[in-house]
């Protein structure tokens, strides 16, 4: 049986709080965590699969053009080389999360420098590998191709409707203090461990597929598109996925590439992207140009918000990073203007990198909030703790919950916050500026609908399964919890099973979804199996204690084998996202506060304390939430100070496409992090009146490093990252 | 990565004869199998040389012969070092990783290859990888490349640790070459710069071997290895300075400083040391040392702020070698 929900309005009933089992939110360590480390977790290129060829990609020298001829020949008579395909079945570019249908097939039109273009299948990899290299590619090179992201005039179309309200110049103009800056990001890559890879086998009708994805659903789709088969045909597996970040959202080039060259040899075939190809042929984060104008009045309140994005991506791609996602409604400020430009450039795909929007969107606007407290003169906490708007500036609905001002409040005290405005160059140790800086952190609350099944067995002991993934952000262990928490069970007699597309479709893993919305699924399948058992007891679901898999009702338990008397009991729960969004604006919050120490001499930059107090409604495991913030910082490191993909201007291929020279934060870089979770119940977010978590700790995490970095020298930088070169041509040397 | 022979050398002859012959002597193998996957280095013939009696630190006279195939860790944790040649104990773990300096070999990591982005990019036109394609780096993104010693033909730095700690510290390179041939280089005189013939990054023949490294009796006085890089580990210098400066009666006794990250080489300049020398410490001593340092200095564009920046922590290096810590 199917229990359905649609999140059309908030669930008061809050179930969850009602159960004994006590196992929700507890920091237990993750349920797949002894088979990572062991390695007996296996991912999708790790599978011993008997006759399987070995496939390598090609990929496009030129930025724009066309492929002419590809001369097999050249190396189908090296050692062990069994075939050349190219053709319009393999992708040319990564799909777009949640497109559900094929990205751009035609790898002989190149659009990117990087594109793949042809895949090399051979006996062993190194052969596969060495006959790629060998591949005589004959190219018609355009000369019109756009490549140099930094230019200041390019064609530009405007994403979606920009946000205009008032009268924005008018509102600077006669503000009583205003700034308008602007502020730049560069490139970044997802930059997953594991990179992009998949084994593909086909037996005539059925295409199975051990991939890296988060999102199978649409995966299945994309991929049964490429392939021109029907999506029952297709099956993807994923039950291990080391780390996403959104580059894993859509197919990319291994996925149909394999498929294609198992259905055309009749044998597996595995294609296993390199390090490079991860960063110049899979996805981008865009770069971004940001005007930020904010207009106060003489107590620092808003009366004019501006946030104008410049973007890019390939022709024909409709995804432009989102940098004004927070803006529509965080900050006040009745004349507004939000507006996003993209740009078309011959640069790889621009898509979903580490919560695309708010990641780089916030650290623009937080540094220009810190701007604004220091031209008022006053403590920036209280410049945000004056603008926090009752309704939504521009839709005019209300707040699911609006938990700022205690995010603000929490991690001020926690950090010993030195409450004033800020006054740069104020301690020195040595050669070290020390300075402090803070940022709101917000992100949207998103949600997707899901499905997921649970069974109790016989023997009391219960399973979960979703196509769902877990991409490492402890998925396997929430969804445990909740099955644990609501049929009364020991964490230890739940099994979850993720990562298969025949299971019901989950919402996949991206958006910071996966939890509020496949575990509402699983929630509700939970209720459908209480209300099962309440009927076999003569109870209602509310009258019915379940705990240590022992039901009780009235003062008379009875364990749950008694009861199910050899029956197995399955239920499906099916969650829709519904219309709430229409009536509320729900995102997660937090705050950043953080010590840095800048060199006087060689501007290097070094964070030494680190504190973010986050809501994000009910917390489900507590470890796994506090850790995935604290990845979220991490990345706000490297967004600060270290990460940037360098296309080269004249040839558009990324100069640093690997780990040594795309600089992600090592441990070093990364002080205690020191993470407060204040706890919520939201019950517009979901039936669990849980949010998101997973990207909220990035969100504004760069921008409070950099009003840190302000504080700590009097240098205001606004190009990220803030790398040592930047810093000492705004700082006299001692 | 193409198919290529392998053999164990047997003795240091056998080695030498198949380094003779085009094989690339292998030891931990840190660098060279990386470019040998990206094809930047295709050798037909790997000779591997981990068997060969080269390992172990041992006294010499009143310095220190380090064998080839001491690994960067075990030579960063030796005692004596630590305690007489600190620079180099520094400079070394100031490189890499754990993982990569267990592998990592004296004689390897001083013949590690630039990391040029455009010479690991075998799409590309590189006059070091690719002699008479090219230089990519000129006009291209420049950011980690030389202001110094640099040429037409490439503009390629030299990224290591150890070796400006070796040239502080005026060691000196053991070369062992065919028919039980041998000869000493000082590290000094060991890299090249790149002239029109980039391919060449040291003074090593077809055949030649590195057997050892010799330190010098100990130096004393303050020894100092500081390395400017955009991350805190695991990142290659954007200036890195090695000194050792000893201090008598309030004025510079000696001095020996080098610099890594701005040149084909490790960059030694006698005329530094000597201008140095003898002098009381002083704001305007440091800046002339600077100005002779970077006199000729060109920056590519995207490097530009290594000048700046050279002389900053030129200065930063002097202050607190001869006292003044801030």
């Amino acid at each position: 049986m199917t229990r359905t929900l649609s999140m059309d309005q908030p669930d008061d009933r809050n179930r969850l709080d009602a159960m004994v089992q006590g196992v929700i939110g507890k920091p237990l360590d993750r349920l797949d965590g002894p088979a990572k480390v062991t390695g007996s977790a296996l991912y999708a290129a790790e599978y011993a699969i008997d006759n399987c060829a070995e496939g390598v990609l090609v990929t496009a020298t030129i930025a724009k053009g066309e492929v002419t001829a590809i001369d097999e020949a050249s190396v189908l008579n090296m050692p062990g080389v069994i075939a050349v395909i190219s053709n319009d079945r393999m992708t040319a570019r990564a799909a777009q999360g949640g497109a559900g249908e094929s990205p751009v097939r035609k790898v002989r039109q190149v659009a990117y420098r990087g594109q793949p273009i042809a895949l090399v299948v051979a006996e062993t990899f190194e052969q596969a590998r060495e006959a790629a290299k060998r591949l005589q590619i004959t190219y018609r090179e355009d000369d019109d191709a756009v490549i140099d992201q930094h230019a200041r005039a390019l064609p530009t179309e405007t994403s979606g409707e920009p946000t205009i309200q008032g009268n924005l110049d008018r509102a600077i103009s006669e503000a009583a203090h205003a700034v308008d800056v602007t502020y730049t990001t560069e490139c970044h890559n997802s930059a997953p461990m594991e990179p992009h890879a998949s084994i593909a086998q086909w037996d005539g009708t059925t295409l199975t597929v051990h991939a890296s994805l988060q999102m199978l659903k649409y995966n299945v789709k994309e991929l049964a598109d490429s392939m021109g088969l029907a999506p029952e045909n297709v099956r993807l597996l994923s039950p291990y996925v080391g780390g996403g970040f959104g580059s894993k959202l859509g197919i990319s080039a291994d996925v149909a590439a394999a498929s294609v060259a198992a259905i055309e040899l009749g044998r597996p075939v595995r294609v296993v992207l390199s390090r490079q190809q991860v960063f110049q042929s899979v996805m981008r984060r865009s770069e971004t140009t940001q005007r930020l104008r904010l207009a106060a009045d003489s107590e620092g309140r808003l009366t004019g918000f501006g946030h104008e994005g410049r973007v890019s991506n390939l022709p024909g791609e409709s995804f432009a990073e989102p940098v004004t996602q927070a803006s529509e409604y965080l900050y006040p400020g009745e004349n507004r203007t939000l507006r996003i430009d993209v740009a078309r450039l011959n640069l790889l795909t621009a898509g979903s990198v580490r919560a695309p929007g708010e990641a780089v969107g916030m650290q623009a606007l937080e540094g220009a909030m810190d701007e604004l407290a220091v031209i008022i003169g006053i403590d920036p906490v209280e410049l945000r703790l004056r603008n926090i708007p009752d309704r939504h500036p521009a839709k005019d609905i209300p707040y699911s919950s609006r938990p700022l001002a205690e995010c603000l409040k929490t991690g001020a005290e926690r950090f010993g916050w030195d409450v004033g405005p800020r006054r740069p160059c104020h301690t020195r140790e040595g050669e070290w500026w020390i300075g402090t800086g803070m940022a709101t952190a917000t992100r949207v609350h998103n949600l997707n609908e899901a499905e997921a099944r649970v069974t109790l067995y016989p023997d009391g002991t219960a399973a979960v399964a979703s196509d769902m993934t877990d991409i490492g952000t402890g998925t396997y262990t929430i969804l445990g919890q909740i099955a644990a928490e609501m049929l009364g069970l020991d964490i230890k007699d739940v099994l979850v099973r993720l990562g298969d597309s025949s299971f019901p479709p989950g919402s996949g893993s991206g958006g910071s979804w996966g939890a509020p919305s496949t575990g509402s699924a699983v929630f509700l399948a939970c209720e459908g199996i209480r209300e099962r058992l309440a009927k076999r007891l003569d109870c209602t679901d509310e009258e019915l204690t379940l705990k240590d898999g022992f039901a009780t009702v009235r003062g008379q338990s009875i364990a749950l084998p008694d009861l199910l008397k050899g029956d197995e009991i399955e239920e499906v729960g099916h969650f829709k996202d519904g219309a709430i969004s229409d009536s509320f604006s729900s995102a997660m919050y937090g705050a950043f506060f953080t010590e840095v120490a800048v060199n006087a001499y060689s501007g290097e930059v070094r964070v030494r304390r680190f504190t973010g107090a986050f809501v994000c409604g009910r917390v489900l495991n507590e470890k796994t939430a506090i850790s995935q913030c604290m990845g979220g910082m991490v990345w706000g490191i490297g967004s600060a100070l270290t990460e940037e993909n360098i296309f080269d201007k004249r040839h558009g291929h990324i100069v640093n496409p690997d780990l040594a020279e795309y600089h992600i934060p090592v441990s070093l870089d990364v002080p205690h992090l020191d993470v407060v979770l204040v706890d919520e119940r939201d019950p517009a977010a979901s039936p669990l009146q849980a949010k998101g978590v997973g990207e909220l700790g990035i969100c504004g995490a760069a921008g409070a490093i950099g009003n840190a970095i302000h504080d700590a020298c009097g240098v205001r930088l606004r190009s990220f990252p803030f790398t040592p070169d930047k810093i000492i041509a705004e700082l006299e040397a001692p | 990565m193409r198919p290529f022979a392998y053999s164990r050398a047997t003795d240091l002859d056998h080695a030498a004869r198949l380094a003779g012959d085009g094989a690339r002597p292998i030891a931990g193998g840190t660098n060279l199998l990386d470019l040998m996957k990206l094809e930047v280095e295709t050798p037909d013939a790997l000779v591997d040389i981990n068997r060969l009696p080269l390992g172990g630190i041992e006294t010499h006279g009143d310095g220190l012969r380090i064998g080839a195939l001491v690994s960067n860790s075990a030579c960063a944790a030796d005692e004596r070092i630590r305690r007489d040649y600190p620079v180099l104990a520094r400079a070394i773990l100031a490189g890499a990783t754990f993982q990569l300096r267990n592998m990592a070999t004296t004689a390897g990591n001083l013949c590690q290859r630039t990391r040029c982005y455009y010479f690991y990019n075998t799409d590309m036109p590189c006059n070091k990888r690719a002699p008479g394609s090219g230089c990519s780096a000129i006009g291209g993104f420049n950011r980690i490349h030389a202001i110094l010693g640099a040429s037409d033909a490439c503009i390629a730095t030299y990224p290591g640790d150890m070796a400006v700690a070796l040239c502080a510290l005026d060691a000196t390179v053991e070369i062992a070459g065919r028919d039980g041939q041998a000869r000493s280089v000082p590290v000094r005189a060991f890299h090249r710069l790149p002239g029109d013939a980039p391919e060449r990054d040291n003074i090593l023949e077809p055949g030649e071997v590195i057997t050892a490294v010799m330190l010098p009796a100990p130096p004393g006085g303050k020894h100092i290895y500081r390395k400017v890089r955009d991350r805190s580990s695991y990142a290659f210098a954007l200036v890195s300075i090695a000194a050792v400066v000893r201090m008598d009666r309030g004025a510079i006794a000696s001095a020996s400083l080098a610099f890594g990250a701005l040149a084909h080489k490790p960059w030694h300049d006698t005329r530094i040391d000597d201008l140095l020398t003898g002098q009381a410490p002083s704001d305007a001593l440091f800046d002339a040392a600077a100005d002779r340092l970077l006199e000729g200095a060109t920056g590519q564009g995207a490097n530009d702020f290594k000048i700046p920046m050279a002389r900053r922590i030129l200065k930063a290096v002097l202050r607190e070698a001869t006292g003044d810590a801030t």
